[in-house]
């Protein structure tokens, strides 16, 4: 993910801390979370509702990461670094607990690669072949979910999606629009369009596409595209908020 | 070297397109050094009708839908030494799997009523019973290896058998992937 | 209001209550009510006017007298010297007649329920020390029994410092589950600089089995009022909030009573006391959803969003309600804070062992003959608690085990009756002290029903934000079915452990991350009842990589 300079505005006076990340020692500012410090130096964290440019979620748990001295693990999206910091980031404890949250959401719904729009171009299909997820021990779900065309050049399925609210939040934080949300609870929860009226039919929807573009799987996509068509743009983020911060 | 000495190899198609079998063959000329080294003693691409007690390896491609696909599966549990799943339907149910979310009803009548023009009815006899749900192989047998791929490459089939004939254990999530 | 002015109130209130020479008690917390109670008070009330005795005796709407299992239950008491007191079970409406004219004579005795069983005596009462002595609904009642002294005195004679350094001599921890020292708590919110700060009172109770803070509410919500208003006092808030769910009627009602009662008498509100210090309360409802008891996520719906937690820290006492420092505390650990304030933190301390300082309200539910609330020392053996005061098990069963903790809780066997009740050992034991509940279980008991029905609960009231728990409590909930059907195999309970597991140590918030305890520790501890109900895998000799 390319990285942008930083704003002019930005507080100027941040401490810079050392910490070491996989045995390698490493600089960063002080407001960093361990992902953003990990990206910055190359060290691969698996995560899939974090997108940078967004607020963290914290709801994946992919990239919970092992801190010295503390017991329980820690989500390296949304744990800011400090001074001294060990960090473990791909332990065997930790590749086995991703692989079963892996297998975890390809249970939950439909998520038939060979089918899907995004196959070949999908964040939840990677992260699968990365953590070496190669077959499901925990029987599938089975729960139908609707698709929803309504919508005059996109389309919502259900079954493909896994509840980062990456949709929610770039629709409420960067299109100011919150025209998406979660009704439910549990394994029943369900993004919805304004109050679960039909997307096409939503008031609130400007059609700009960008709950599309950073949707991770082959839920949110748009009409047209055949098994495996769907490309997602999502370097727009990042530099979207850049630019308006220079504003 | 002796026809007793090479290596057996069974494969079965359960519930799937026939794809995996299909990219089996697209070996090409590799299929004549395999038959070098390996006897295939049942399998859809050969004439025997019968599993023999003893196998090697065994290759199972499809998921498993019926009665029949899973005493096949069974059959190749008990006699296979190493039981291969081949193929994301295998692996995961994959497109047959889709039906799960359906009513068995609702299957049969979109088969073999809805989408049909002459004589449309559902066939009573000869067929077996079907599953609900379709499963993975892995959730009715245990199985030793899964190689994903809809279907699974030529080149992944050739390097999961040139690794198991040097007594290696594959590892094919490098070189393959779901619906790769 | 100054301290004169809050004695005369208190002195007023005495002698209008000894200026009636009987009393009668009806205990009128929702366990009762549920069985009558009201209809009680109502024929009492007309006795009384029938006979025109109202200047001798009183009667009166209390809170939880703590024996649920007997309820309704009725205390008669006379003023005078030497007077009587007599406590009354399974009253109906029909005994109201010979109840009544037996007052001041010989007392009904086929009625009579005794108090000198170890159930009454071997408890210590600090938070339920007015339960079922004072009528809720009178601010004079609480006055009266010295209520409202420690925050007058606070106000008028201590610093904030003061009221928090006796808090965290007390060593009180929060008794909502969790233990986190409250005066650690306490001092991080009163160190911020943060002009805006909140005081919260959690009680969304929802622990099946547990009604220790509802009881609190519905008994003596003055108490807990006052708790607040110290508390805000000593971290310089000048809001607070009491969530408390929907489904506690009576509680809102009460507290809502408490609140406008409070604030008339100038203890709430504006200049609290002719003080510059200000402090308001207002009443938020949670929709019954359990998650919701999670702070962060408390802190969201009453926010107006979604309740669903949040990754901590940020920690509440830095950033919590619209971003500002906000104490989160239990319904209970407030209700403490009066009583340490008057007594002092190191009275506090001499109660309850040297790390789980005080007493604890328990909620005996289940398998046992005295079902009701209880206050106990801490470190007090659970043998204690369920043969002596709980009365042991009934119709001649043998005891198996008890949960406590609730959904987050563990299931410990006979061999661990004689451990003593505090945080710490109840972990190492692995289960947990929690909000209080504690269910006793017989031989009838299969381990593995209990464990599918605790994870249930927990499958319907995840959030669903995070993975491990939304679809892991699923999976979990699906195989411990599985084994109760008879259908798993061995290779089904190594996956439902890994679940444990994985789940434990992932989840964003407490409600995932102890939802596998109810299986954890009946594995630990009961391991044959799940493998009795495995069936034999017919391909275990296979060994291969995918089970």
């Amino acid at each position: 993910m390319p990285r942008y300079p930083t704003p002019a505005n930005a507080p100027p006076k941040v401490r810079v801390v050392t910490l070491r990340i996989n045995g390698q020692d490493v600089s960063a500012r002080e407001d960093e979370t361990i992902l953003s410090v990990a990206v910055d130096h190359g060290i691969r964290i698996p995560s899939l509702c974090y997108l940078e440019g967004l607020t963290a979620w914290g709801a994946c748990r992919l990239c919970v990461v092992e801190v010295a001295g503390i017991p329980k693990l820690l989500p390296a999206c949304s744990t800011v670094v400090t001074e001294g910091m060990v960090v473990e980031t791909n332990s065997d404890k930790l590749k086995r607990y991703r692989r079963m949250i892996l297998e975890l959401l390809f249970a939950e719904r439909n998520h038939v690669c060979s089918v899907c729009v995004s196959n070949g171009h999908c964040e939840l299909q990677n992260l699968a072949a990365e953590c070496g997820m190669d077959h499901v021990r925990v029987p599938y779900r089975n729960a139908p979910y609707e698709v929803d065309s309504s919508h005059d050049f996109f389309r919502v399925d259900h079954n493909r999606c896994v509840l980062c609210t990456r949709c929610v939040r770039v629709c409420d934080e960067i299109e100011g629009a919150h025209t998406w949300d979660v009704m439910g609870r549990g394994v029943e929860c369900q993004v919805i369009t304004d109050l679960h009226t039909p997307w096409g039919e939503s008031e609130s929807c400007t059609s700009c596409g960008k709950c599309v573009q950073v949707c991770p799987t082959g839920a949110l996509v748009k009409k047209g595209t055949a098994a495996g068509e769907m490309e997602k743009l999502g370097d727009f983020l990042p530099y979207l908020t850049q630019m308006r911060g220079k504003q | 070297m002796s026809a007793t000495e090479k290596i057996t190899l069974a494969t079965a198609w359960l519930d799937g397109c026939s794809g995996c079998h299909m990219s089996f063959l697209d070996l090409d000329e590799r299929l004549i050094t395999l038959a070098e080294l390996v006897d295939v003693v049942y399998s859809p691409i050969v004439d025997t009708k019968e599993l023999p007690q003893q196998v090697d390896v065994g290759i199972l491609e499809g998921a498993v839908s019926s009665e029949e696909d899973l005493a096949k599966a069974r059959m190749f549990r008990e006699r296979c030494k190493f039981l291969i799943s081949l193929g994301d339907c295998a692996i995961t149910g994959n497109v047959p799997s889709m039906r799960n979310m359906f009513d068995l009803d609702e299957v049969f009548d979109r088969a073999f009523v809805e989408t049909v023009q002459a004589q449309p009815q559902r066939p009573t006899e000869g067929l077996p019973q079907l599953l609900q749900p379709v499963r993975p192989i892995h959730h009715v047998v245990p199985v030793d290896l899964v190689v994903q791929g809809c279907p699974p490459s030529a080149d992944t089939i050739w390097y999961v058998l040139t690794e198991l004939m040097a007594g290696r254990a594959p590892d094919p999530t490098q070189i393959t992937r779901f619906g790769a | 209001m100054n301290l004169e002015e809050l004695h005369d109130l208190a002195t007023q209130a005495q002698a209008k209550a000894k200026s009636q020479e009987h009393h009668v008690h009806i205990c009128m917390a929702a366990s009762c009510q549920s069985s009558g109670a009201a209809d009680l008070q109502k024929g009492f009330t007309e006795k009384v006017k029938q006979s025109g005795a109202g200047d001798r005796v009183c009667v009166k709407g209390v809170g939880c007298m703590g024996l649920c299992c007997a309820g309704p239950l009725v205390r008669v008491e006379s003023t005078t010297a030497g007077g009587e007191s007599h406590l009354y079970q399974h009253v109906k409406k029909d005994d109201v007649t010979e109840l009544y004219a037996s007052i001041g004579k010989k007392p009904v005795e086929r009625l009579e329920c005794p108090t000198d069983i170890p159930f009454f005596e071997r408890q210590q009462r600090i938070v339920l020390e007015n339960s079922g002595r004072i009528d809720p609904e009178q601010i004079e009642d609480y006055i009266g029994a010295g209520g409202y002294r420690s925050l007058v005195r606070a106000l008028t004679e201590m610093s904030p410092q003061d009221v928090l350094r006796e808090v965290s001599d007390s060593g009180l921890r929060g008794r909502g589950g969790g233990g986190y020292p409250s005066g650690l708590k306490w001092a991080t919110v009163a160190r911020s600089p943060h002009p805006t700060k909140y005081v919260i009172c959690n009680a969304d109770e929802g622990d099946p089995g547990a009604f220790m803070d509802r009881a609190v509410l519905e008994s003596d919500p003055h108490r807990v009022l006052e708790g607040m208003t110290l508390a805000a006092y000593a971290v310089g808030a000048e809001y607070g909030y009491v969530y408390i769910r929907a489904e506690y009627p009576l509680a809102v009602e009460r507290l809502k009573t408490a609140i406008r009662q409070a604030t008339r008498r100038g203890l709430l509100g504006r200049q609290i006391c002719d003080t510059p210090f200000s402090f308001e309360i207002e009443i938020r409802l949670g929709a019954g959803a359990f998650v919701c008891g999670e702070e962060t996520a408390l802190i969201a719906s009453i926010e107006g969003q979604r309740g669903q937690p949040s990754p901590r820290p940020p920690y509440p006492a830095d950033e919590g309600l619209w971003d500002c420092p906000t104490l989160i505390n239990n319904v209970e650990t407030l209700a403490n804070i009066p009583a340490i304030v008057r007594e002092g933190g190191q009275w506090f301390r001499s109660i309850g062992t040297e790390k789980s300082t005080g007493t604890k309200v328990f909620a005996l539910a289940g398998r046992i003959t005295n079902t009701g609330l209880i206050e106990v020392p801490m470190g007090i053996s659970l043998r204690e608690i369920i043969e002596e005061i709980g009365g042991g098990i009934p119709d001649g069963r043998t005891f198996k085990a008890v949960q406590t903790g609730g959904p987050s809780g563990g299931c410990l066997p006979e061999e661990h009756l004689d451990m003593p009740v505090d945080y710490d050992t109840l972990r190492t034991a692995g289960s947990i002290m929690g909000s209080g509940g504690m269910i006793v279980m017989d031989e009838s008991s299969s381990m593995v029903d209990v464990a599918r029905y605790f994870m249930e609960f927990c499958m319907s009231e995840s959030c669903g934000k995070c993975i491990p728990c939304r679809a892991g409590t699923h999976q979990m909930h699906g195989i411990l079915a599985k084994i109760a059907r008879g259908d798993a195999t061995a290779a089904d309970l190594q996956l439902l452990e890994e679940l444990c597991e994985v789940v434990r140590d992932t989840s964003l918030c407490g409600l995932g991350q102890t939802a596998p305890n109810p299986v954890q520790s009946t594995l630990r501890y009961f391991r044959h009842e799940y493998e009795e109900k495995l069936k034999a895998d017919p391909f275990a000799a296979a060994k291969p990589a995918t089970t």
